[in-house]
Protein backbone atom coordinates (compact mmCIF):
# COMPACT_ATOMS: atom_id res chain seq x y z
CA UNK A 1 0.00 0.00 0.00
CA UNK A 2 2.84 2.36 0.88
CA UNK A 3 4.61 1.45 -2.36
CA UNK A 4 1.37 2.12 -4.28
CA UNK A 5 1.40 5.65 -2.89
CA UNK A 6 4.87 6.13 -4.35
CA UNK A 7 3.68 4.72 -7.65
CA UNK A 8 0.85 7.23 -7.66
CA UNK A 9 3.46 9.97 -7.38
CA UNK A 10 4.03 10.57 -3.68
CA UNK A 11 7.47 11.97 -2.83
CA UNK A 12 7.20 10.79 0.74
CA UNK A 13 4.86 8.74 2.91
CA UNK A 14 4.19 9.24 6.59
CA UNK A 15 2.66 6.32 8.46
CA UNK A 16 0.97 7.17 11.74
CA UNK A 17 0.13 4.53 14.32
CA UNK A 18 -1.10 4.50 17.88
CA UNK A 19 1.34 4.72 20.77
CA UNK A 20 3.55 1.70 21.30
CA UNK A 21 2.07 -0.45 24.05
CA UNK A 22 -1.32 1.11 23.42
CA UNK A 23 -2.40 -0.78 20.33
CA UNK A 24 -5.99 -2.03 20.31
CA UNK A 25 -4.70 -5.02 18.34
CA UNK A 26 -1.84 -5.57 20.81
CA UNK A 27 1.11 -5.47 18.45
CA UNK A 28 -0.31 -4.10 15.20
CA UNK A 29 1.67 -0.90 15.45
CA UNK A 30 4.92 -2.75 16.15
CA UNK A 31 4.44 -4.88 13.08
CA UNK A 32 3.55 -1.78 11.11
CA UNK A 33 6.89 -0.29 12.17
CA UNK A 34 8.73 -3.41 11.01
CA UNK A 35 6.92 -3.27 7.67
CA UNK A 36 7.71 0.38 7.21
CA UNK A 37 11.32 -0.70 7.75
CA UNK A 38 10.99 -3.22 4.94
CA UNK A 39 9.53 -0.62 2.61
CA UNK A 40 12.45 1.67 3.49
CA UNK A 41 14.84 -1.15 2.53
CA UNK A 42 13.09 -1.57 -0.81
CA UNK A 43 13.24 2.17 -1.46
CA UNK A 44 16.95 2.15 -0.63
CA UNK A 45 17.62 -0.77 -2.97
CA UNK A 46 15.87 0.84 -5.90
CA UNK A 47 17.56 4.18 -5.35
CA UNK A 48 14.49 6.13 -4.14
CA UNK A 49 15.90 6.60 -0.62
CA UNK A 50 14.51 4.93 2.49
CA UNK A 51 14.14 8.32 4.22
CA UNK A 52 11.07 8.96 2.12
CA UNK A 53 8.96 6.79 4.38
CA UNK A 54 8.65 7.26 8.15
CA UNK A 55 6.52 5.92 10.96
CA UNK A 56 5.21 8.06 13.80
CA UNK A 57 3.26 7.02 16.88
CA UNK A 58 0.59 9.23 18.40
CA UNK A 59 -2.42 8.97 20.64
CA UNK A 60 -5.77 10.30 19.45
CA UNK A 61 -5.58 13.43 21.58
CA UNK A 62 -2.26 14.73 20.35
CA UNK A 63 -3.33 17.07 17.56
CA UNK A 64 -0.49 19.51 17.96
CA UNK A 65 2.08 16.75 18.04
CA UNK A 66 0.60 15.44 14.81
CA UNK A 67 0.99 18.87 13.25
CA UNK A 68 4.57 18.95 14.43
CA UNK A 69 5.39 15.56 12.98
CA UNK A 70 3.69 16.41 9.72
CA UNK A 71 5.69 19.64 9.36
CA UNK A 72 8.87 17.76 10.18
CA UNK A 73 8.11 15.17 7.51
CA UNK A 74 7.15 17.76 4.90
CA UNK A 75 10.38 19.67 5.57
CA UNK A 76 12.40 16.49 5.23
CA UNK A 77 10.78 15.51 1.93
CA UNK A 78 11.12 19.09 0.61
CA UNK A 79 14.82 18.96 1.30
CA UNK A 80 15.06 15.59 -0.49
CA UNK A 81 13.22 16.99 -3.48
CA UNK A 82 10.93 15.06 -5.84
CA UNK A 83 11.37 11.28 -5.96
CA UNK A 84 13.54 9.86 -8.76
CA UNK A 85 10.38 8.36 -10.23
CA UNK A 86 8.71 11.73 -10.45
CA UNK A 87 11.85 13.25 -11.92
CA UNK A 88 11.96 10.53 -14.56
CA UNK A 89 8.25 10.88 -15.31
CA UNK A 90 8.54 14.61 -15.68
CA UNK A 91 11.42 14.31 -18.06
CA UNK A 92 9.43 11.87 -20.16
CA UNK A 93 6.49 14.26 -19.90
CA UNK A 94 4.03 11.44 -19.47
CA UNK A 95 2.46 11.16 -16.11
CA UNK A 96 0.23 8.14 -15.53
CA UNK A 97 1.42 5.35 -13.29
CA UNK A 98 0.88 1.82 -14.54
CA UNK A 99 -1.98 0.30 -12.71
CA UNK A 100 -2.48 -3.02 -14.30
CA UNK A 101 -3.79 -5.89 -12.27
CA UNK B 1 5.06 -26.87 3.22
CA UNK B 2 7.68 -26.00 0.64
CA UNK B 3 9.55 -22.92 1.74
CA UNK B 4 10.98 -20.20 -0.39
CA UNK B 5 12.53 -16.78 -0.11
CA UNK B 6 12.36 -13.97 -2.61
CA UNK B 7 15.59 -13.34 -4.46
CA UNK B 8 17.22 -9.98 -3.75
CA UNK B 9 15.51 -7.19 -5.67
CA UNK B 10 18.71 -6.23 -7.48
CA UNK B 11 19.10 -9.81 -8.75
CA UNK B 12 15.54 -9.83 -10.07
CA UNK B 13 16.03 -6.43 -11.68
CA UNK B 14 19.16 -7.83 -13.37
CA UNK B 15 17.22 -10.77 -14.82
CA UNK B 16 14.51 -8.43 -16.07
CA UNK B 17 16.90 -5.97 -17.70
CA UNK B 18 16.24 -7.18 -21.27
CA UNK B 19 12.45 -6.99 -20.93
CA UNK B 20 9.82 -4.29 -20.68
CA UNK B 21 6.60 -6.29 -20.61
CA UNK B 22 6.29 -9.23 -18.25
CA UNK B 23 3.86 -11.42 -16.33
CA UNK B 24 4.53 -11.71 -12.60
CA UNK B 25 3.00 -14.98 -11.42
CA UNK B 26 2.42 -15.89 -7.79
CA UNK B 27 0.99 -19.10 -6.34
CA UNK B 28 -1.79 -19.58 -3.78
CA UNK B 29 -0.12 -22.76 -2.46
CA UNK B 30 2.82 -23.23 -0.11
CA UNK B 31 4.55 -19.96 -0.96
CA UNK B 32 1.46 -18.00 0.05
CA UNK B 33 1.59 -19.57 3.50
CA UNK B 34 5.29 -18.80 3.93
CA UNK B 35 4.66 -15.27 2.71
CA UNK B 36 7.08 -15.39 -0.16
CA UNK B 37 5.06 -15.81 -3.34
CA UNK B 38 1.34 -15.19 -2.80
CA UNK B 39 -0.96 -12.47 -4.10
CA UNK B 40 0.29 -9.95 -1.57
CA UNK B 41 3.92 -10.57 -2.47
CA UNK B 42 3.04 -10.25 -6.15
CA UNK B 43 1.59 -6.83 -5.45
CA UNK B 44 4.58 -5.63 -3.41
CA UNK B 45 7.16 -7.00 -5.83
CA UNK B 46 5.34 -5.54 -8.83
CA UNK B 47 5.24 -2.08 -7.22
CA UNK B 48 8.92 -2.28 -6.28
CA UNK B 49 9.95 -3.35 -9.79
CA UNK B 50 7.83 -0.69 -11.48
CA UNK B 51 9.21 2.05 -9.24
CA UNK B 52 12.79 0.91 -9.79
CA UNK B 53 12.39 0.81 -13.54
CA UNK B 54 10.55 4.11 -13.71
CA UNK B 55 13.32 5.77 -11.75
CA UNK B 56 15.74 4.37 -14.33
CA UNK B 57 13.58 5.90 -17.04
CA UNK B 58 12.75 2.50 -18.52
CA UNK B 59 9.22 1.63 -17.33
CA UNK B 60 8.28 -2.01 -16.94
CA UNK B 61 4.77 -3.17 -17.72
CA UNK B 62 3.66 -5.94 -15.40
CA UNK B 63 0.61 -8.16 -15.52
CA UNK B 64 0.02 -9.42 -11.99
CA UNK B 65 -1.52 -12.87 -11.54
CA UNK B 66 -1.66 -15.40 -8.74
CA UNK B 67 -2.55 -18.93 -9.77
CA UNK B 68 -4.25 -21.50 -7.59
CA UNK B 69 -1.16 -23.70 -7.89
CA UNK B 70 1.68 -23.69 -10.38
CA UNK B 71 2.41 -27.40 -9.90
CA UNK B 72 -0.86 -28.64 -11.42
CA UNK B 73 -1.45 -28.42 -15.16
CA UNK B 74 -5.07 -27.27 -15.04
CA UNK B 75 -4.22 -24.20 -13.00
CA UNK B 76 -1.62 -23.10 -15.51
CA UNK B 77 -4.09 -22.97 -18.39
CA UNK B 78 -5.61 -19.56 -17.52
CA UNK B 79 -2.34 -17.89 -18.54
CA UNK B 80 -2.45 -19.21 -22.09
CA UNK B 81 -4.71 -16.55 -23.68
CA UNK B 82 -2.49 -13.59 -22.82
CA UNK B 83 0.99 -15.03 -22.46
CA UNK B 84 1.88 -14.26 -26.08
CA UNK B 85 1.56 -10.55 -25.41
CA UNK B 86 4.40 -10.64 -22.88
CA UNK B 87 8.14 -11.20 -23.23
CA UNK B 88 8.72 -13.24 -20.08
CA UNK B 89 7.15 -14.71 -16.97
CA UNK B 90 8.69 -14.00 -13.57
CA UNK B 91 7.36 -16.73 -11.28
CA UNK B 92 7.51 -16.59 -7.51
CA UNK B 93 6.25 -20.12 -6.90
CA UNK B 94 8.65 -22.85 -5.73
CA UNK B 95 11.12 -24.36 -8.17
CA UNK B 96 8.63 -27.06 -9.13
CA UNK B 97 6.02 -24.48 -10.04
CA UNK B 98 8.46 -22.34 -11.98
CA UNK B 99 9.63 -25.34 -14.01
CA UNK B 100 6.10 -26.43 -14.74
CA UNK B 101 5.29 -23.02 -16.19
CA UNK B 102 8.35 -23.32 -18.44
CA UNK B 103 7.35 -26.85 -19.41
CA UNK B 104 3.79 -25.94 -20.34
CA UNK B 105 4.74 -22.79 -22.24
CA UNK B 106 7.71 -23.92 -24.26
CA UNK B 107 8.32 -20.71 -26.18
CA UNK B 108 8.10 -18.41 -23.16
CA UNK B 109 11.08 -17.19 -21.15
CA UNK B 110 10.47 -18.13 -17.50
CA UNK B 111 12.50 -16.54 -14.71
CA UNK B 112 12.75 -17.49 -11.01
CA UNK B 113 11.91 -14.73 -8.54
CA UNK B 114 12.22 -17.07 -5.58
CA UNK B 115 14.88 -19.31 -4.10
CA UNK B 116 13.27 -22.56 -2.98
CA UNK B 117 14.81 -23.56 0.30
CA UNK B 118 13.28 -26.47 2.22
CA UNK B 119 10.27 -28.43 3.52
CA UNK B 120 9.39 -26.98 6.87
CA UNK B 121 6.92 -25.68 9.40
CA UNK B 122 5.87 -22.32 10.83
CA UNK B 123 7.41 -22.47 14.32
CA UNK B 124 5.89 -19.12 15.11
CA UNK B 125 4.73 -16.18 13.06
CA UNK B 126 7.61 -15.11 10.86
CA UNK B 127 9.85 -18.08 11.71
CA UNK B 128 10.02 -21.18 9.50
CA UNK B 129 12.29 -24.13 10.15
CA UNK B 130 13.21 -27.23 8.16
CA UNK B 131 11.70 -30.55 9.22
CA UNK B 132 11.96 -33.09 6.40
CA UNK B 133 14.35 -33.78 3.55
CA UNK B 134 12.05 -36.14 1.66
CA UNK B 135 14.35 -39.15 2.06
CA UNK B 136 11.62 -41.46 0.79
CA UNK B 137 11.77 -43.95 3.68
CA UNK B 138 10.44 -42.38 6.83
CA UNK B 139 11.80 -43.54 10.20
CA UNK B 140 9.85 -41.21 12.47
CA UNK B 141 8.22 -44.20 14.22
CA UNK B 142 11.64 -45.21 15.54
CA UNK B 143 12.85 -41.78 16.54
CA UNK B 144 10.03 -40.36 18.60
CA UNK B 145 8.65 -38.34 15.72
CA UNK B 146 11.84 -36.32 15.28
CA UNK B 147 13.68 -36.65 11.98
CA UNK B 148 17.34 -37.65 12.18
CA UNK B 149 17.91 -36.73 8.53
CA UNK B 150 16.67 -33.17 8.69
CA UNK B 151 17.22 -32.28 12.33
CA UNK B 152 20.60 -33.79 13.02
CA UNK B 153 23.01 -31.48 11.20
CA UNK B 154 25.01 -34.52 10.10
CA UNK B 155 21.98 -36.71 9.33
CA UNK B 156 23.33 -39.40 11.67
CA UNK B 157 21.23 -42.50 12.15
CA UNK B 158 22.83 -43.57 15.39
CA UNK B 159 23.62 -40.33 17.11
CA UNK B 160 24.51 -38.19 18.79
CA UNK B 161 28.01 -37.45 17.61
CA UNK B 162 30.47 -36.27 20.24
CA UNK B 163 29.77 -32.61 19.63
CA UNK B 164 26.58 -31.95 21.56
CA UNK B 165 27.07 -29.09 24.01
CA UNK B 166 26.15 -29.57 27.66
CA UNK B 167 22.99 -27.54 27.12
CA UNK B 168 21.88 -29.78 24.26
CA UNK B 169 22.92 -27.65 21.29
CA UNK B 170 24.49 -28.77 18.04
CA UNK B 171 28.20 -28.13 17.56
CA UNK B 172 27.52 -26.92 14.02
CA UNK B 173 25.60 -23.90 15.30
CA UNK B 174 24.52 -23.02 18.83
CA UNK B 175 21.18 -21.86 17.45
CA UNK B 176 20.33 -25.43 16.46
CA UNK B 177 19.08 -27.84 19.11
CA UNK B 178 20.87 -31.20 18.83
CA UNK B 179 18.51 -33.47 16.89
CA UNK B 180 19.66 -36.58 18.69
CA UNK B 181 19.36 -34.97 22.08
CA UNK B 182 15.74 -34.21 21.19
CA UNK B 183 15.15 -37.75 19.94
CA UNK B 184 16.49 -39.29 23.16
CA UNK B 185 14.52 -36.92 25.40
CA UNK B 186 11.40 -37.64 23.48
CA UNK B 187 11.88 -41.41 23.52
CA UNK B 188 12.48 -41.21 27.24
CA UNK B 189 9.25 -39.31 27.82
CA UNK B 190 7.37 -41.82 25.64
CA UNK B 191 8.92 -44.74 27.53
CA UNK B 192 10.42 -45.95 24.27
CA UNK B 193 14.09 -45.79 25.12
CA UNK B 194 14.42 -49.38 23.91
CA UNK B 195 14.17 -47.90 20.41
CA UNK B 196 17.33 -45.94 21.10
CA UNK B 197 19.16 -49.05 22.30
CA UNK B 198 18.57 -50.75 18.96
CA UNK B 199 21.05 -49.80 16.30
CA UNK B 200 19.26 -48.35 13.35
CA UNK B 201 20.32 -50.21 10.21
CA UNK B 202 22.49 -48.35 7.76
CA UNK B 203 20.29 -45.93 5.86
CA UNK B 204 19.61 -46.86 2.28
CA UNK B 205 19.54 -43.69 0.22
CA UNK B 206 18.02 -45.57 -2.73
CA UNK B 207 14.70 -43.92 -2.02
CA UNK B 208 16.31 -40.51 -1.82
CA UNK B 209 18.09 -38.60 -4.60
CA UNK B 210 19.82 -41.73 -5.86
CA UNK B 211 18.81 -42.73 -9.38
CA UNK B 212 17.58 -39.42 -10.76
CA UNK B 213 14.22 -37.66 -10.50
CA UNK B 214 11.79 -39.66 -8.40
CA UNK B 215 8.29 -40.46 -9.51
CA UNK B 216 5.09 -41.85 -8.11
CA UNK B 217 2.80 -43.55 -10.60
CA UNK B 218 -0.68 -44.47 -9.39
CA UNK B 219 -2.43 -46.66 -11.94
CA UNK B 220 -5.69 -46.37 -10.03
CA UNK B 221 -5.71 -42.62 -10.60
CA UNK B 222 -4.47 -42.45 -14.14
CA UNK B 223 -6.72 -42.00 -17.11
S1 LIG C 1 3.74 -24.53 -7.13
FE1 LIG C 1 5.04 -24.98 -5.40
S2 LIG C 1 4.45 -23.42 -3.95
FE2 LIG C 1 2.79 -23.55 -5.40
S3 LIG C 1 1.39 -25.06 -4.49
FE3 LIG C 1 2.73 -26.12 -5.88
S4 LIG C 1 4.32 -26.92 -4.54
FE4 LIG C 1 3.32 -25.31 -3.42
S1 LIG D 1 12.93 -39.72 7.91
FE1 LIG D 1 12.91 -39.05 5.78
S2 LIG D 1 10.74 -38.83 5.21
FE2 LIG D 1 10.83 -38.98 7.47
S3 LIG D 1 10.87 -36.83 8.13
FE3 LIG D 1 13.02 -37.49 7.94
S4 LIG D 1 13.63 -36.93 5.84
FE4 LIG D 1 11.40 -36.82 5.95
Amino acid sequence: MILKAFEKGADGVMVVGCLEGDCHYLSGNLRARARVGRVADVLDTIGMGGERVAMYNLSAGEGNKFALFATEMVDKIRSLGPSPVNVARKSRKQAPAQEEK
Amino acid sequence: MIMGEQKPLEVILGMLAPYDKIVLAGCHGCVTVCRAGGAKEVEILASSLRLAREAEGRPLEIKEVTLERQCDPEYLEPMRPYLEDYQAVLSIACGAGIQFVAEKYTSTVVLPGLDTTFIGVTEKQGLWVERCQACGDCVLHLTGGICPVARCSKSLFNGPCGGTTTDGRCEVDKEIPCGWMMIIERLRSLNQLENYRKNLPMKSWKTSRDGGPRRIAREDLME
